[in-house]
């Protein structure tokens, strides 16, 4: 575990009492009759000096917890609560995915919006639409199932995901949309290969078989798109993360809309501007979902609302707010500039990142603070009382 | 097997839903914390027979408490709670003795930020400290609280008790033991949520993880309502109590329960143990300890009861347990419902992005 003698975290413990709460000698007899009452304010003093008071560097403390209170000048709206922990230590166990799931999340949505967009430039003769999608839904596919694979512990062991099927579980019914989308949307962008091969032999009938392949490709990714768009919202959801389980109303309407803005993003990138039509409207409405839904959840769910408006998460969702707003203005804007549109593209790509990056820090942060756990359940216990009584 | 009517919440009986036919009763632990001597003899026990990996030695300044909280690699973990006591009706526990009181609200405060190597993740995660400070400060129940320290006075142990003490500054103060573990639940999160069919129940009703199936996804790590099952660093897996399935298969009491020198962990047929608690419950409030509640007994509860539920002498928060658990699965069809909607306005406002539209 570690090369340390036996005893000696404990004597920095020792350390760092000493160095707060006006360290007396752990030893001295003085008369410590500090009569205090049962209620909130109680030993808080000498808890905040305790916070307040510099700690040794190297040792572990409560640095992450740094910007709990108010930070920017924010104010709780939620009264501190007066609740209690095991040494304030959380309750639940923080996830310990790491950022490649939350990269997951904005891959996923981008292979199912790119497939959307890709089935609509199919079926209304807009080839630059459909090719820009299929190979962007084929990427970001392909990324998916390398991030995937990459947060397991044992990656190897990957494909134990399907020996089974089961839709209590939602990574799993998740593996099967994937598992049906990715062949899928691989077929598709392959197909986009055929103008390249030549004409006679064996190529030759690949050249004239791989179009209506794609067609059909194509129309199956984007059949199974909104499935594999929104699921994760229940991924996230069906957990006992209080800020994600909390949110479940929203946030597959979060992931959609930020599936389909970042689908459109693809397509002002990469689509020549007189194809891009579609994709301005579908940036339109997948902003319209998205910000609709992040709205909800940071102000729906009471204290559950507070991680996704203060630290990493309420940065990274409002850095996602803004850049959604520049990403549709510049769409319906810059309908005649290849620049703007290939910019507002851009931004909606990453205004997709930083809201999927900002929901997932949300809920680990609400798991790390054992408030966010005891707090709604001890109301909940509170309102039955109230209705028994 | 089709889904029963409480398959997802509700009180059931938890095996035979799972598709054991003939299954023996449904087997658990009672937790007595009011018995409890905080030997930890049950975590040596369990890391004995399970062949559980070190997690560490150190006293982590909570009381004498060197694990911290059950992880992969502590799969029993014996918490430690030192408050003051008010002097109330009946005789605290240290009345009488110049002890110079104990661990004080503000070294909890300093403890939360005590990490520990336990070699897990996320393992032992730091607190907070008001909360810590709010817990060692004991029950707020009580009209008059008495003297109580918000000094550190050194851990039991730290000097030789009474030596520095007066009569005025003594603190009656109580120590509250217990020995936590996976709770079994009737409704598991952790199992409904593994994708890969790792997790499963056992013809006794436990919770077990089948360590060469699973794949570390990590997903009953945030299911799971307790904060019980971790993820072993290297290893990659998820790990936690088995109800020492290989031994109760053979008629055996598991390692924990077998070791404990008070019966503190009682093991036996899930409907009896309810009974020998709401007896012993029962007894604990006419001695005058009012403040004696069951937890997690109850099958009507979030998690349909736990298998392994305890006696408990504070509110459950103050040992690190959630005051109200409810399975997450108990939404889970509402969920998908709300993302069928969502994919469904999804796709029409794909369709709609192109029929619609000049351009
Ligand atoms: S949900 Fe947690 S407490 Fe319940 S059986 Fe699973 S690991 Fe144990
Ligand atoms: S970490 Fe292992 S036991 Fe846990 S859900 Fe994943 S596969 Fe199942």
């Amino acid at each position: 575990m570690s090369d340390r003698p036996v005893g000696d975290r404990f004597r920095r413990f020792r350390d760092r009492l000493a160095g707060t709460a006006g360290g007396p000698d752990p030893t001295a007899g003085e008369s410590h009759a500090t009569s205090f009452r049962p209620d909130a304010p109680r030993s808080d003093a000498a808890a905040q000096a305790a916070r307040l008071a510099p700690v040794p560097s190297g040792a572990p403390t409560q640095r992450r917890r740094g910007g709990r209170r108010g930070r920017g000048g924010e104010e709780l709206t939620v009264p501190a609560a007066g609740f209690t922990s095991y040494y304030g230590r959380p309750v639940l166990k923080p996830p310990v995915w790491k950022w490649d799931i939350a990269a997951y999340l904005f891959t996923g949505g981008l292979a199912a919006g790119s497939s959307l967009l890709a089935a609509g430039g199919q079926f209304t003769g807009r080839p630059g639409l459909r090719r820009a999608g299929r190979l962007a839904a084929l990427a970001a596919v392909g990324a998916s199932t390398g991030f995937l694979i990459r947060d397991l512990g044992r990656p190897a062991r990957f494909h134990h995901m399907l020996r089974v099927a089961k839709p209590t579980s939602p990574m799993s019914v998740g593996t099967w949309i994937l598992a049906a989308f990715g062949p899928a949307a691989g077929v598709a962008a392959v197909a986009e290969a055929a103008p390249w091969l030549p004409e006679d032999g064996l190529p030759g009938l690949a050249r004239r078989v791989l179009p209506p392949v794609g067609h059909a490709a194509g129309l199956a990714a984007a059949a199974t798109a909104p499935a594999l768009a929104t699921y994760t919202g229940v991924l996230l959801a069906d957990t006992a993360v209080p800020s994600w389980h909390e949110a479940y109303p929203e946030l597959p309407v979060i992931f959609a809309g930020s599936a389909l803005a970042s689908g459109a993003g693809v397509g002002l990138l990469a689509a020549p501007l007189g194809q891009t039509g579609p994709a301005r409207r579908m940036a339109v409405a997948g902003a319209a979902l998205e910000l609709y839904g992040s709205h909800r959840v940071e102000t729906r769910l009471g204290l559950l609302s507070e991680p996704y408006r203060i630290g990493r998460a309420g940065r990274l969702l409002r850095a996602g707010r803004v850049l959604t707003a520049a990403g549709v203005a510049g769409a319906l804007l810059g309908g005649r500039s290849r620049a703007v549109s290939a910019l507002s593209g851009a931004a909606l790509l990453a205004a997709s990142v930083a809201t999927r990056f900002g929901i997932f820090h949300g809920g680990v942060a609400s798991a790390r603070d054992p408030k966010y756990t005891v707090v709604p359940q001890r109301e909940r216990l509170a309102r039955r009382a109230a209705v028994q009584d | 097997m089709s889904p029963g009517p409480n398959s997802y919440y509700g009180p059931l009986d938890p095996a035979p839903d799972a598709g054991w036919s003939d299954a023996p009763p449904r087997m658990g632990f009672f937790t007595d914390t009011s018995v409890c001597i905080g030997c930890k003899a049950c975590e040596v026990a369990c890391k004995e027979w399970n062949d559980v990996p070190g997690s560490g030695l150190d006293l982590l300044g909570m009381s004498y408490d060197n694990t911290g909280a059950l992880t992969a690699n502590s799969w029993r973990h014996v918490a430690f709670v030192e408050q003051a006591r008010p002097a109330g009706h009946r005789t605290p526990p240290f009345a009488g003795n110049p002890t110079g009181g104990s661990v004080s609200a503000s070294s909890a405060a300093v403890a939360a930020g005590s990490g520990n190597p336990t070699g897990t993740d996320p393992g032992v995660p730091p607190g907070s400290p008001d909360a810590a400070a709010r817990m060692a400060a004991g029950p707020s129940s009580d009209a008059t609280p008495t003297a109580a320290g918000t000094q550190f006075l050194g851990m039991p142990g730290d000097g030789p008790p009474g030596r520095t003490g007066s009569a005025e500054g003594r603190t009656d103060f109580r120590w509250l033991m217990m020995s936590d573990v996976c709770k079994h639940c009737t409704h598991a999160a952790c199992l409904d949520v593994c994708p890969t069919g790792s997790l499963f129940r056992t013809e006794f009703g436990t919770v077990v993880v089948q360590e060469d199936i699973c794949n570390g996804c990590g997903y009953c790590i945030s299911a799971c309502p307790y904060g019980v099952i971790d993820q072993r660093k290297g290893d990659g897996r998820a790990w936690k109590c088995t109800l020492c399935y290989d031994r109760i298969g053979v008629g055996k009491t598991p390692a924990c329960a077998q070791a404990c020198p008070t019966e503190s962990i009682q093991y036996g047929p899930l409907e009896e143990l309810r009974e020998r608690a709401a007896a012993r419950m029962a007894t604990l409030h006419d001695r005058g300890v009012p403040e004696a509640r069951l937890y997690g007994h109850d099958p009507t509860d979030g998690v349909g009861g736990d298998g392994a539920f305890f006696l408990l002498l504070d509110d459950p928060e103050v040992y690190g347990l959630p005051p109200d658990p409810v399975v997450t699965t108990r939404d889970l069809p509402k969920m998908w419902k709300r993302a069928g909607l969502a994919a469904l306005a999804m796709a029409a406002a794909a369709v709609a992005a192109f029929v619609g539209g000049s351009s």
